[in-house]
């Protein structure tokens, strides 16, 4: 036995990688994945231009003129503009953020008081979100959108489809936003709340001073990642007419029979949410690397 | 009116089925130190929490200043901003600095003026040494930086009374002694002090008086000469051979 230990310990064992492993190392790496890349984004082209429909969907999809003219619109021919419709879906996203996350809030707030008085609101807000999170935002839409102007409440009923689209999106997104911050509030370490008790402090100012302020800070990205699809959906509201860029695409396809509105309307889309996608990994990978540092 | 402070008067606690305190009596006079000793999971944080209404207790009863806190008159938020309280774990508030963290329970549990507490937030620091870390955040704090700093907050209340919880258990051994060096300190200013601990030397130090629990118990209780060189009973003189 000691033997074979000793005579083990002499061989010298091997350390380097099989050779097969090594062929796509360092310079070759490079020249590997733009060959691998170049095949890639050749063989997407060519199933553009080879495929039996690939000039009519060149045509109906891609085509610049086309693309140009859904983008500005043509008043005489009485076509919307696509980047004009895109600022309607900026307000209302900008709008619909703000109001989410104060609504979210609100009910995350309630929902995880102790309050005696709060008892109904608890209820309340639990349904709630129950609820909304499980309807389909399209329908949300349907009822507010065709729902509240048939009440004839006056100046509720009253309103324009985008600000109907306004109203269902809070709604359903609230209840996301109310979930994505209660996570936040417990995953707050309950060492925080004690010492802030036991500094005198009252519920609500622990909450406001302490819990809060570190809550906000985890939930940023997936805040940022609703806020992501929110941006998106703003798109849902052109079911109601509001005359946002896919509704002027829309009209476009069905009056001028071309498509190429939608890849623009696409296209404006992604650069809104792009930005966005980026900064939130961005986020993520910070907090990584700043957890990281202090696990150390 | 009394030398009391607090007093503790058959106290009993229970989680669920297991009772972890077992009607505990103890006394704290004004500018007294007292030390609870005994094993991890003998009732000695749960007793701190207690005397804090951090948790309700479930026999007998707790005065401070002669008043009941079984009273549904009291108000816990002031009994707090009374009694003020140290934890293993320093709890600091991560996303304030240091001086923020030892303004907040003045500011907004006091409401006293911003400007009148820095003044004394500074003078705090400045006594552990650490008035150049004012405007750092904890976690570029040593772990007994932290805990100085812990103990200073809860100072800045300027509480009658000072509740601390195994101060030093979470620290490196190389940074007990500056922690136990700050709380001999309070000691001998006068700063009235119940200690739960696992530091025998330091108790023999500084406490008035040493109190024993075993398992929710408080099995015996006398000035730290008696305790440690002529314990009563069996269990506390095992218990103490082992420390």
């Amino acid at each position: 036995m000691s033997h074979d230990a000793s005579a083990n310990a002499l061989e010298t064992p091997t350390l380097f990688v099989p050779r097969r492993k090594l062929l796509f190392t360092g310079r070759r790496a490079i020249v590997a994945s733009v060959f691998s890349s170049l095949l890639i984004l050749g063989a997407i082209i060519a199933v553009f231009y080879l495929a039996p429909g690939g000039a009519s969907v060149r045509y109906f999809f891609f085509n610049p003129h086309q693309m140009w003219q859904s983008f500005t619109g043509n008043p005489s021919k009485g076509l919307s503009s696509v980047g004009a419709g895109i600022i309607t879906n900026i307000w209302m996203f900008c709008v619909c953020e703000v109001m989410v996350l104060i609504f979210g809030l609100l009910i995350a707030w309630v929902r995880m008081s102790t309050s005696a008085v709060l008892f109904p609101f608890r209820v309340l807000s639990t349904m709630y979100t129950d609820l909304f999170r499980g309807i389909p935002i399209l329908l949300v839409i349907f009822m507010v959108g065709f729902g509240l102007p048939a009440l004839g409440l006056g100046f509720l009923s009253t309103q324009s489809p985008a600000v109907y689209g306004c109203i269902s999106l809070t709604i359903t997104y609230s209840a996301y936003v109310a979930e994505v911050y209660r996570a936040g509030i417990n995953s707050v370490p309950n060492g925080q709340l004690l010492a802030a008790r036991s500094l005198g402090l009252t519920s609500s100012a622990t909450m406001r001073r302490v819990i809060l302020p570190q809550a906000v800070r985890t939930v940023i990205p997936p805040l940022l990642n609703d806020f992501i699809s929110m941006q998106k959906d703003t798109a849902l509201v052109s079911t109601l007419g509001a005359i946002e860029a896919t509704r002027a695409a829309q009209i476009y396809a069905s009056t001028e029979f071309n498509f190429s509105g939608y890849v623009v309307a696409s296209i404006l889309f992604l650069l809104l949410t792009i930005p966005m996608t980026r900064f939130t990994d961005h986020l993520i990978s910070k907090d990584r690397v700043k957890r990281l540092a202090a696990a150390q | 009116m009394s030398d009391v402070v607090l007093d503790l008067q058959s106290v009993t606690k229970r989680f669920g089925d297991n009772e972890v305190i077992r009607g505990v009596s103890l006394q704290l006079h004004r500018h007294e130190v007292v030390c609870l000793i005994g094993a991890s999971g003998s009732g000695k944080s749960t007793l701190l929490r207690c005397a804090n209404m951090l948790e309700t207790i479930d026999g007998g009863d707790i005065f401070l200043f002669d008043q009941s806190l079984s009273d549904p008159r009291i108000d816990p938020d002031l009994v707090r901003r009374n009694i003020a309280m140290v934890f293993q774990s320093y709890n600091l508030f991560p996303h304030l600095s240091v001086l923020e963290n030892i303004l907040l329970g003045p500011v907004f549990a006091l409401k006293r003026k911003r400007s009148d507490v820095i003044d004394e937030a500074m003078a705090l620091l400045s006594r552990i040494g650490l008035s150049e870390r004012a405007n750092d955040f904890p976690e570029r704090l040593s772990g007994g930086q932290q805990q100085r700093v812990a103990i200073v907050r809860s100072l800045a209340m300027q509480p009658a009374l000072l509740l601390l919880d195994e101060v030093t258990s979470a620290l490196d051994p190389t940074l007990v002694g500056e922690v136990l060096d700050l709380l001999r300190d309070l000691a001998q200013s006068g700063t009235t002090m119940l200690i739960a601990t696992h530091e025998m030397g330091f108790a023999k130090d500084v406490a008035q008086q040493v109190a024993y629990l075993d398992k929710g118990v408080l099995v015996e209780q006398g000035t730290p000469e008696q305790m440690f060189s002529n314990p009563q009973h069996e269990v506390t003189r095992k218990f103490l051979e082992r420390a």
